[in-house]
């Protein structure tokens, strides 16, 4: 669905007022407190937080909404303290995996009733799953975003390549671009988790879907020829001199440079890149997109999709209020109007939501919606529980330093399987 | 104002209060309650409490599961167990240069020129600052792109070294950046030590020939050993405390190469991916008990001077 930046506003003022109609009708009920705790510390995230918060405010004049904004990397710790001693009503946070142990530490609240509802159930089906835990629904989603290969158009048109669909195309052109002097995969390390985007890639596309879920869900060895398999594509990548080098002293975002200033031609990221590389100065006619291409081609192509949720931990006062809050925010029109380019810059979740004009949305959107055949993973890190993903993503960086260790790794990693899943 | 006949105060030793009868005795240990009181409540408790949780299993959220000595037994075959304690024992013998070379400014900016507060500050200005801004300088200054080392290596044809990124190299470079402030705050203490050496004892040994490096060996450190104890104090509880420089310098990597202890009893029990409760209690345990070493060694040689006066 492409929807153009007129129409997609348009369509979005009649549903507002069609919405803001019927919601402002059934919250005249809404009174009391409603105590709300984020995460979205980045200027941008923060604007559209506080504006969203703001219109539900207006169609509930007599709700006391107080809204607390937390650093995001504070937030991950803060979470187990307010949540057991000072709960607020509505507390934002990850799905998968990653909530697994506030369910069943019980912090969390069931909201499988907002699920029955027909609004929520028909629109948010595709993201149903990654709130699931024992059959039960544990939060809503706001919002989520694609994950891919982001390049360098430009040098790509210097080198006479084109986006390639499978694996040889891919180490093809990646040989041409190591030729050239640059890196093929500007990546930074040092903080772990974008070498399990890598994994996670290598691994769907290798061995699929379902055989990932088992890894991260303990079912599998470490050991395993299939993991090794996907080591070895990895190898080949590392061995022609593919990433950027020293990308273990760099974060993320201190490995963009190397791709505004074309020493490396595309970077493997999530969706949230582009408006710093925008930023810097690269145009569209510049930056672009592809799927990770097919390496096995017996396997259904899979994305990685990152979801962030909302919850009700089980502590709160006022729970009504929270979950009428979570309606709102699932809500088509408020799903279009956060997601929007301007705002997060990322994917609706409502399937009633409009896509903002932005070439990336709509090709991720595409991507996920119809080729995704495989299914959707959420990260490395939400996948597999926490204590895994930071023995694993060790693992995973020592061996795109060092591949010789490849079987310490994977014996390391094997003996912490192990002890992990009991 | 007419005056009211005052009846004469006669002591009666006998009915004074029980505070007033014992007050020489009583009243250091009402000054003292408060201290004593924090210091249990907030030092002495958490470190029984810790041995208590290094006995379980706990995720912070949930039921504790005991689990008796298993976390220890962990330990035991946990590389990166060994690999945090070995980067801890270079710390504790690398970290102790900030001592010598410390010794060597104070000495040498121990003159009378003009302008010579001016550089004694700038001296000491490491020390000021965080070690949070340490480490940035410090990580640029690594950078294996642009950093200023790998500019003045190429320039004599050696490098590039990425020290952060080189398991090898990285304690060795969290090091030096520790360095820096460590010896600037070792400065301060020569500095206040030598104002304190007797010029008469430096007169005496001038006369009687002494120079150089004799002079400074049986004159005058014999006479800063007062500093040269503070000195090592605070760097042995610096080099076991190094926590804020590794989280910024390399987050525990490259692959957890350059982690410590702390740092590691950090990850495993309060980081993003950590929340086990336990195995960073029996962590903290195993810090402890070497820190008891040096603690002890320093209570007995704070005993022994109090004895000696």
């Amino acid at each position: 669905m492409r929807f153009t930046y007129k129409a997609s506003i348009a369509a979005l003022s009649t549903v507002a007022v069609v919405a803001g109609g019927s919601l402002s009708a059934s919250a005249q009920e809404l009174t009391g407190d409603l105590k709300i705790f984020l995460d979205t510390s980045n200027p941008a995230p923060r604007a559209t937080m506080e504006k969203a918060i703001a219109q539900f405010g207006e169609l509930n004049p007599d709700l006391n909404i107080e809204t607390t904004i937390i650093d995001r990397e504070a937030y991950k710790t803060q979470i187990r303290n307010f949540l057991t001693a000072n709960s607020p009503d509505v507390a934002n946070w990850y799905a998968a995996n990653r909530m697994k142990p506030y369910v069943e530490a019980g912090l969390f609240e069931d909201v499988s009733d907002l699920w029955a509802e027909p609004e929520i159930a028909e629109n948010l089906a595709s993201t149903k799953g990654a709130m699931t835990i024992d059959g039960k629904q544990w939060g809503v989603p706001y919002t989520y975003y694609q994950w891919g290969i982001y390049y360098r158009k430009d040098i790509f048109g210097e080198l006479g390549l084109s986006e390639p669909t499978n694996w040889e195309e891919e180490k093809a052109n990646c040989a041409k671009i190591v030729e050239s002097g640059r890196a093929c995969y500007a990546i930074g390390s040092k903080f772990l988790w974008t070498a399990g985007g890598w994994f996670d890639y290598l691994n769907l596309r290798t061995n699929g879907f379902d055989f990932h879920m088992e890894l991260a869900n303990g079912d599998v060895s470490w050991e395993d020829d299939r993991v090794r398999a996907t080591f070895a594509n990895w190898r080949e990548l590392i061995d022609m001199g593919g990433f950027l080098e020293n990308h273990q002293s760099y974060s993320w975002q201190e490995a963009l440079p190397f791709m505004v200033q074309g020493d490396a031609a595309s970077y493997l990221i999530g969706n949230f890149a582009v408006a710093p590389l925008r930023e810097a100065g690269l145009s569209d006619d510049q930056l672009d997109f592809y799927q990770f291409p097919a390496i096995n081609p017996d396997v259904a192509l899979a994305e990685d999709a990152p979801t962030d949720t909302f919850h009700i931990p089980s502590g709160a006062s006022n729970k009504e209020n929270a979950k009428a809050f979570l309606r709102f925010m699932v809500s088509p029109d408020i799903q279009t109007q956060i997601n929007a380019g301007d705002a997060l810059g990322q994917l609706p979740v409502n399937a009633k939501s409009a896509v903002d004009d932005d070439k990336f949305l709509n090709e991720g959107f595409t991507m996920l919606s119809s080729n995704s055949p495989g299914g959707v993973a959420q990260f490395f890190d939400r996948d597999f529980p926490a204590e895994m993903a930071k023995v694993a993503m060790e693992g995973l960086q020592e061996f795109m330093v060092r591949p010789d260790n490849l079987d310490a790794i994977l014996a390391r990693l094997e003996k912490a399987r192990g002890r992990i899943y009991k | 104002m007419t005056t009211t006949a005052v009846p004469p105060i006669t002591p009666e030793p006998q009915r004074r209060s029980w505070y007033k009868r014992n007050e020489i005795s009583v009243t250091p240990w009402l000054f003292l309650i408060p201290a004593i009181l924090f210091f249990l409540v907030y030092v002495i408790f958490p470190i029984f409490q810790s041995f208590n949780l290094s006995a379980y299993q706990w995720d912070g959220l949930g039921e504790k599961e005991y689990v008796g000595l298993s976390n220890y037994k962990e330990l035991w075959d946990d590389p990166a167990f060994y690999t945090s304690l070995k980067n801890n024992l270079i710390w504790l013998v690398l970290y102790l240069l900030a001592i010598p070379a410390g010794l060597f400014i104070a000495l040498f900016l121990n003159q009378t020129v003009a302008g010579i507060r001016i550089y004694k500050s700038l001296f000491f200005f490491p020390f000021v600052i965080s070690q949070v801004v340490v480490g940035l300088v410090f990580t640029w200054f690594y950078d294996p792109t642009f950093g200023l080392l790998n500019s003045v290596l190429g320039v004599v044809g050696l490098g590039p070294v990425n020290v952060l990124g080189d398991p090898t190299y990285v304690t060795y470079g969290i090091i030096a950046a520790g360095l820096w402030p460590q010896t600037a705050y070792c400065m301060i203490l020569y500095l206040t030590g030598l104002n304190a050496v007797d010029p008469e004892q430096v007169e005496a040994a001038r006369l009687d020939g002494a120079k150089g490096w004799k002079m400074l060996w049986y004159v005058i450190v014999p006479q800063l050993k007062p500093a040269t104890f503070i000195a090592f104090v605070v760097t042995i509880v610096g080099a076991l405390r190094s926590f804020d420089l590794i989280s910024i310098m390399t987050n525990g990597g490259p692959f957890g190469e350059s982690r410590v202890l702390s740092f590691y009893m950090f990850e495993v029990a309060l980081s993003e991916y950590g929340f086990r409760m336990g195995y960073g209690a029996a962590i903290a345990v195993v810090l402890f008990l070497i820190m008891l070493c040096f603690i002890a060694y320093f209570l007995y040689s704070m005993y022994k001077e109090q004895k000696g006066h």
